[in-house]
């Protein structure tokens, strides 16, 4: 196989992971203030993804340098494209990180306020533009050999606004059914609840999604010359009714794995629906950036190939150690005692 | 102003900004490990102590390390996309094996360290904030082997337009990458050894904890002494590189006009760009700056066309204070451990280490000037002009919008993290853990 062809899903795989990974502390974030009544429920859900978020967030930036390394010319013209969006991603991820690290030490309840409000707006506001850029990135970007013809609202239209609901919403149930396994019973439930309400969201935007791809995108060109592909937005769809399934029966474990494959299966059908492209030209197919024509040489590749053959399954084997050491339900005690 | 030097700008401050955080990252990250590890062997409860005290100042301040870490990474592409398009192949490669490799260990590992103290056995734990140790300075390897191939780019062909990596040995082995490497690591370290000093002179001042911070103290002291005497040690070698890589640079860190034998260090000097002189020389000693550049001939700027010039009086001042602060660390950090004994009685000596905290970070910064200002006009030396590598797509207004929000934002978390940081160091190790 070709590396650009190995990298190409490579590149899918992390954005797939990333997704599957912060997009349940994005979850957990936005649900935060909406959840917890006082400062113990606070406490318990900053606690339920303390240990884990910052490494999940590790992700993006392998994502990024990825899309650096093996296809830089996409990674300078995605980002200078989309520098205004991206900016705003990027100071809400900042404080974010910092709200949450910091919220523990806040004594006045003007610092718990600002904190908080960072906690669900740096939350909010990338679980939403990252469903909007992929939206557009399906769509093709308006771009030649001259440069890029967008702004910031001609991004907000209808087809990127959907994926960026279905982004937002189907985050929402991911982080809720992780919260319910971590955090304190009468907890928990409240974010099973929260599950179902949000469950529906999501899979009315999952079937708008579906059906407004078609004439908005070209993504099911490639469907539609190798049906077997199919296989994978059929996963999606399963893996979305079992959720949900899976939540109507209180099985929040279960309905956390098919949350999680829902995302990875998601990303991937976007990513097959792309493929050549990374980012198709909305003006004309020959100006779009392909893996071939925006791809690192191919020594590079296979230097790059090597590393990460070797270094992500080592990363994935401690990170599903350290998923497996802090998989338990916090006690209430636990939140008293805390302090660091 | 346009896009280009709006760019810089914007890069200047955030790289300067995630470069307050990071160099205590650095050095606190070993020392907290090695406080751990103390208390490990020993069962000594004051090393207990020691670790969460300073382990809590050390989280504060990697908070802020961590997240203005990805604005350098989305800024790349974003402000400097002819840049990513010309490097990408080379540049991109350590920047995402520095992701992958150091990164996720990092972040991983600080979150294991963070809420498994009840979780895992002592043992891990130790072995936990080893690993960010260790993760932390790997970072910056990576890291600095990239900049180090902006400096002195090796191991590449142009091809496509574009430098393409034949060689990635020879950019991993870049002796410019790794002189850098250590040069930088070790400055970290001092601000480290100087921030464990002055906290701890601190409280000896106020005659508070007298034995838990005579012990800090006494780490701090030895840290700092041997980083500073290291990190000049590297500078001096690194000096070499510099003038055998970049001539530019070297002429500019000196004020050297014209290319000189056996030429002399003037202690006073003031630069005159506009004539091309310097307008004061004085108390020079003979042959100095031969054998600070290890050459026997020294280029002067005049060999080089006004257009391929740094900035000569930014890149000569930066270097003078950066070198002149690297000595005075020396000469502090052996009078603190020669003290030691008595040294919650030298009222003097302690209100100097409290004063001395700012200055390694000052030292880090006028550091980096001399790198990036006096590497100018290029973004990749000899290679790639700084205004060619500009994004085409952004304009000017967009870059004034981000620099407003990156100076306003990035202002009002430093003020939180230095009143976090006060406040946590003035009050003090808990009694009980």
């Amino acid at each position: 196989m070709e590396f650009q062809i190995i990298w190409f899903i490579l590149w899918g795989l992390l954005w797939a992971v990333y997704f599957a990974l912060d997009g349940f502390d994005f979850g957990a974030g936005i649900l935060y203030p909406f959840i917890s009544k006082n400062e113990m429920d606070k406490k318990a859900v900053i606690h339920a993804i303390g240990p884990i978020w910052n490494g999940n967030e590790v992700w993006l930036i392998t994502a990024g340098g990825a899309t650096f390394a093996a296809f830089p010319t996409t990674y300078a013209y995605m980002f200078s494209y989309l520098y205004t969006p991206l900016l705003i991603i990027l100071f809400a991820l900042i404080f974010r990180g910092v709200a949450l690290e910091l919220r523990g030490k806040a004594t006045t309840d003007m610092q718990k306020k600002f904190w908080d409000f960072w906690i669900f707006t740096g939350s909010f506001i990338p679980a939403l533009l990252f469903g909007v850029a992929f939206g557009n990135i399906f769509m093709g970007l308006k771009f030649d050999d001259s440069g890029y013809y967008g702004t910031l609202l001609s991004l907000l239209n209808p087809y990127g606004l959907v994926v960026g609901l279905l982004f937002l919403f189907t985050f929402i149930v991911h982080g809720s059914l992780w919260i319910s396994l971590r955090v304190p019973d009468a907890l928990a439930e409240k974010g099973m609840r929260k599950a179902k309400k949000f469950w529906y969201l999501q899979a009315v935007c999952a079937v708008l999604f579906l059906i407004l791809t078609a004439p908005f995108t070209n993504l099911y060109d490639n469907f539609i010359k190798i049906p077997i592909w199919f296989v994978v937005p059929a996963i999606a769809v399963a893996c979305l009714l079992f959720t949900g399934f899976c939540i109507k029966k209180n099985k929040n474990g279960k309905a956390f794995v098919f949350s999680a494959l829902f995302v990875i299966s998601l990303v991937f059908s976007g990513i097959i629906g792309l493929y050549p492209n990374l980012i198709p030209s909305a003006i004309d197919p020959k100006y779009s950036l392909t893996i071939f024509n925006s791809s690192s040489s191919p020594y590079t590749l296979k230097i790059m190939t090597i590393v990460v053959a070797i270094f992500v399954p080592i990363v994935l084997l401690y990170q599903a150690w350290t998923y497996k050491t802090f998989m338990y339900k916090i006690t209430e005690k636990e939140l008293k005692e805390e302090s660091y | 102003m346009d896009t280009v030097l709006l760019s810089r700008l914007q890069f200047a401050i955030t790289a300067g900004f995630h470069f307050i955080f990071v160099p205590l990252t650095l050095g606190l990250s070993v020392l907290v490990a090695y406080m751990e590890s103390k208390y490990f062997a020993t069962g000594d409860k004051d090393y207990l102590r020691m670790t969460k005290f300073w382990g809590r100042l050390f989280l504060i301040n990697f908070a802020l390390g961590v997240v203005t870490g990805i604005t350098l990474e989305f800024q790349f592409g974003m402000n400097w996309a002819e840049y990513s398009r010309y490097v990408g192949d080379i540049f991109g490669s350590p920047l995402a094996i520095e992701a992958t490799v150091a990164f996720f260990l990092e972040s991983t590992f600080l979150g294991v360290w963070i809420f498994g103290w009840n979780r895992i056995s002592p043992k891990l734990h130790v072995i936990s904030i080893w690993l960010v140790a260790l993760a932390t300075n790997l970072s910056a390897l990576w890291i600095l082997i990239a900049n180090g191939w902006m400096q002195h780019p090796v191991g590449y062909v142009i091809n496509n337009a574009r430098a393409e990596m034949v060689d990635f040995w020879a950019v991993v082995t870049n002796t410019y990458g790794l002189l850098k490497f250590a040069h930088t690591v070790l400055s970290g370290w001092v601000v480290a050894g100087f921030f464990i000093l002055g906290i701890s002179a601190y409280h000896l001042l106020r005659k508070s904890e007298i034995n838990f911070f005579k012990k800090s103290l006494k780490i701090g002291a030895v840290f700092a002494l041997l980083s500073s005497i290291l990190v000049a040690g590297v500078g001096h070698f690194h000096g070499h590189e510099v003038a055998h890589t970049q001539p530019t640079k070297m002429a500019a860190m000196e004020s050297l006009w014209k290319t000189t034998k056996d030429a002399p260090m003037y202690l006073l000097l003031i630069p005159d760009p506009a004539n091309e002189k310097n307008s004061v020389e004085a108390i020079g000693i003979p042959s100095m700056l031969s054998i600070l550049a290890g050459q026997k001939e020294v280029k002067g700027l005049k060999d080089f066309s006004p257009s391929e010039r740094p900035p000569v009086t930014l890149t000569f001042i930066s270097f003078r204070l950066m070198v002149g602060l690297g000595f005075l660390f020396i000469i502090i950090s052996l009078w603190a451990l020669f003290k030691f004994k008595t040294v919650e009685h030298s009222r003097t000596l302690l209100r100097i280490l409290l004063w001395s905290i700012p200055l390694p970070y000052i030292a880090a910064q006028f550091g980096w000037i001399v790198a990036e200002v006096g590497r100018q006009p290029w973004i990749v030396y000899g290679l790639l002009k700084t205004s060619d590598a500009v994004s085409k797509a952004v304009t000017p207004a967009q870059v004034v919008a981000s620099l407003i929000g990156f100076t306003i934002f990035y202002g009002a978390l430093g003020i939180i993290d230095i009143y976090l940081l006060s406040k946590y160091a003035r009050k003090g190790p808990e009694k009980e853990v």
